[in-house]
């Protein structure tokens, strides 16, 4: 066991750990632990934008920016939060500008804006550009251009150690990290005043994903196996365009370029449902007409697919503004875009949910906001929440970038005043244990045929369309696996990049997290941004205007507690696009 | 479609030298090499060992040597590559197991060019201007995953330890090139040593195994140039 002592640990190196990592570089001692190296991080996929109201090809107002956020996460969003995105959103795309990140400009030299589902000029009227790009690279940029900036701070980079447990005291002040060293096997403590979870999203539950093989949600379960509150957890995205069975996202820009969607009939449905926004609706309720086209015998030869079509653009805004996304669809399913239409289908994308906290991204452990001393989360790991029940697009890099700076900079001044808490004896004794166990079992189940059985029952009961019958069979299913994951054996027995036994702890993650989606959803008994109940089709205000704080009990159980929004300038309106 | 996947394989704790192994897999012709590494890894032999993350060629974990040619195993689908496939990881660095190398001296590279905007104060409020025109012409390097498919397919960085290699001067140029920057001399001083693109014999297998089309040799050129005439 290897032990260092540190005044800060950010757990993650994507777009919300490096960005609190660089606040706090230079000031305080700061280990950046990552599994990945930080270039792996799954910001690097990010495609379409980073929106902020610029206003640099049309008027624009942070006001706007705030409004269609609150109103796209279906008055699910906490207000406070939503005005510090929109509000700050503005100064942290300059800070990348300044950073050296290579936006698209605009004639004048300035940085140029796209419109984006759910993003409106004054309030509702009509789509609007803002999303901030650099063609459909926009995750790309950001990722290399904080990764740079971590070298020219010579930040510390703990690479390839992968998160296994969260040191508290027994006052629940958070003590600091243990991690796996991947190249050698060796368990690593980290002693730290201050801790920061940016590990990013858990899109690997579901079978059809947009998320990396890394997108396990380590980070979020292992707090809540140690007695920290996930929040709305039911809350799970689905994005409209994901390649055809294998999930691959195609960015909601193919549409704000003007691309269409459309079913067999060769109709672009969207304007049916939506007469303002049409294909620009909000992500939910593209994935829900989708849903019900296919469901109406509309879906491509009757199967469950329909056609993203931009054959109908100049060739050339496809070469300059959606090369990746058209590149994917001639890589994986021989389709040239320019031609014919790309097959979709809706793919697990965002996690709304996760590590409950505030506007300075300190976790809270309960419904009043009491807060974890040492303990801090940014980006998709964390639940501030600003994008309630369904997150638009674009937004989550805003997320990233006002979120993980301002954890940063609110950790900064917290080393100033914390006192280190003290480390238990055998720090890494449960970490220890998990691994041994895992390593000497001789026989038993297989992880992936565990993990297929999960990611099948989520998609089909606990994706776009739920109810009680599919969750309370998929909340059985879930506990039946559970149980199958304590027979779980692995081949690899070493000590070298052993990715067997790491496969299996993070199969153990996503279980846990998957009871949290399921008993969310079966909790919440309404329809409200992407959590569709067929049973319960209205969003209900009277009880539900609430997010939902998921415990995991001592006895394995699992308790709920509502906590309510917080309304500042907004009430809540029917959602019509 | 059932294929025969040849692997090299090399485990550090018990082996003395890399061997091949065989395993046939079922595939569908779309299937992603990706996909068959997996199906050997999650239903066949657990120790196989490689890096992967995105699974759709953005995140640079899994380049590999597929049938010879440097490749991201999530960009090449088995339609493409017949019954029998041979996998053998990245050449030039040292392995630490299977297809899985050690990437250290490739980011100390990296590093070594200063992969940052160097620029003066920016503006108090709102961004730097930058025309299209400026931004386009450096737009292709901007565009590396750090892969090490370039440098690790060039015969000059097997024979020679400390050419810096494609990727770095990839990432020097979309800095030298960035008219926001100021530090372009400084960084054609550090390829202009004995480590640096004079090194380059212009074969061109960095172009052909690049996964994001950068037009390596093209860049690694243009450095030339700038350091020739004077024309950043
Ligand atoms: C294909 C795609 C396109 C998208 N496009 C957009 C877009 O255009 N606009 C937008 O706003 N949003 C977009 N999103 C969403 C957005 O990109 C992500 O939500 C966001 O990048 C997540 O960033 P993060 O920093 O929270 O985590 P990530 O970037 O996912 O990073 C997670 C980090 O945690 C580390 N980590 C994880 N587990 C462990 C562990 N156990 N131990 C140690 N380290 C660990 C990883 O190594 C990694 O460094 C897109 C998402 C996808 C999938």
């Amino acid at each position: 066991m290897a032990f260092h002592r540190y005044d800060a640990v950010v757990v993650g190196a994507g777009g919300a750990g490096l960005m609190a990592a660089i606040q706090m570089a230079g000031k305080a001692k700061v280990a950046v632990v990552s599994k990945l190296y930080p270039t792996r991080s799954h910001t690097g996929a990010a495609q379409g934008g980073i929106s902020a109201a610029l206003g640099n090809t049309e008027e624009d107002h942070w006001e706007w920016h705030m409004y269609d956020t609150v109103k796209g996460g279906d008055y699910l969003v906490d207000q406070d939060a939503a005005e510090v995105l929109a509000q700050e959103a503005i100064d942290a795309v300059y800070e990348l500008e300044h950073m050296g990140l290579p936006f698209n400009r605009t004639p004048e030299g300035k940085i140029d804006q796209r419109r984006f589902g759910g993003h409106t000029r004054n309030f509702g009227e009509a789509a609007v550009r803002r999303a901030c790009y650099a063609a459909d690279r926009t995750g790309h940029m950001i990722i290399q251009t904080l990764y740079q900036q971590g070298i020219r701070h010579n930040l510390n980079f703990f690479d390839e150690h992968h998160l296994v447990d969260i040191i508290f005291t027994d006052d629940g002040q958070c003590a600091g990290v243990v991690t796996y060293e991947i190249r050698t096997g060796e368990l690593h403590v980290i002693h730290a005043k201050t801790v920061v979870i940016a590990a990013g999203g858990f899109g690997r539950i579901f079978r059809v994903t947009s998320n990396a093989l890394a997108g396990t949600g380590d980070g979020v379960a292992i707090p809540y196996r140690r007695g920290i509150p996930l929040m709305d957890m039911e809350m799970y995205q689905f994005h409209p365009t994901g390649l055809y069975k294998l999930g691959v996202l195609l960015s909601e820009a193919a549409r704000g370029e003007g691309g269409v969607v459309r079913n067999r009939d060769g109709e672009a449905f969207a304007v049916r449902y939506a007469p303002t926004l049409a294909d620009l609706a909000p992500r939910d309720m593209m994935s829900r007409f989708i849903w019900q086209e296919v469901k109406e015998g509309r879906g491509i030869d009757g199967k469950d697919y329909v056609l993203l079509d931009v054959s109908h653009l100049p060739p050339e805004v496809i070469d300059e503004k959606l090369p990746d996304i058209t590149d994917f669809a001639r890589t994986y399913l021989g389709v040239e875009p320019k031609r014919e239409g790309v097959p979709i289908q809706p793919t697990a994308h965002y996690a709304m949910g996760g590590l409950p906290t505030n506007v300075d991204a300190q976790v809270i452990r309960d419904p009043q906001g009491t807060i974890v001393p040492g303990f801090y989360s940014a980006g998709e790991a964390a639940c501030v929440s600003v994008h309630g029940a369904n997150r638009l697009g674009t937004n989550s890099l805003v997320d990233l970038v006002v979120f993980g700076r301002r954890a940063g900079k609110k950790m900064l001044e917290d080393i100033e005043t914390l006192d280190c808490a003290e480390l238990p004896k055998d720090a890494d004794a449960f970490a220890r244990e998990q691994i041994d166990s895992l390593k000497a079992r001789q026989s038993g189940e297989r992880a992936a045929d565990v993990r297929k059985a999960m990611q099948d029952i989520m998609m089909d009961n606990v994706s776009v369309y739920r109810d009680e019958g599919l969750l309370l069979e998929a909340q059985q299913r879930i506990g039946e696996l559970k149980e199958s994951y304590r027979n779980v054996s692995i081949m690899d027995k070493g000590s070298t990049y052993n990715m067997d036994l790491l496969e299996a702890l993070e199969l153990g993650n996503m279980l846990d997290l998957a009871e949290t989606i399921v008993h969310g959803a079966l909790a919440r008994q309404e329809s409200r941004g992407a959590h569709y109940r067929g049973d319960f089709e209205a969003r209900d205000d009277v009880n539900w205007l609430a997010h939902s704080m998921i415990y995991a009990e001592p006895d394995g159980s699992l308790r709920l507690e509502k906590k309510p929004v917080v309304i500042t300038r907004f009430e809540p309106k029917e959602r019509k696009y | 479609m059932e294929v025969t996947l040849r692997i090299k394989r090399f485990n550090p704790e018990t082996d003395k030298k890399a061997h091949f192994e065989e395993y046939v897999v079922d595939v569908d012709p779309r299937d992603r090499v990706l996909d068959a590494l997996n199906q050997v890894k999650w239903y066949q032999d657990g120790t196989l060992t490689y890096r992967r993350s995105c699974g759709h060629g953005i995140c640079g974990s899994d380049a590999m040597r597929i049938n010879g040619r440097n490749r991201l195993a999530c960009k090449v689908l088995m339609q493409d590559l017949g019954k029998r496939v041979t996998l053998e990881p990245l050449m030039g660095f040292r392995i630490e197991k299977d297809l899985l190398v050690d990437m250290d001296v490739f980011f100390d590279k990296y590093k070594s060019v200063k992969p940052y905007l160097i620029a003066d104060n920016p503006p108090a409020h709102g961004e730097r201007l930058q025309s299209p025109e400026e931004r386009h012409i450096f737009d292709d390097t901007t565009k590396c995953i750090l892969c090490a498919a370039c440098t690790t397919s060039c015969p000059v960085t097997w024979m020679s330890e400390d050419f810096v290699g494609p990727a770095a001067i990839v990432n020097a140029h979309r800095f030298i090139f960035d008219s926001r920057d100021t530090a372009g001399i400084e960084r054609l001083q550090i390829l202009n040593k004995g480590t640096g693109v004079w090194r380059c014999r212009t074969v061109f297998n960095c172009t052909d195994a690049c996964p994001r089309d950068i037009k390596v040799t093209e860049a690694i050129e243009q450095v030339k140039r700038a350091l020739i005439f004077g024309d950043q």
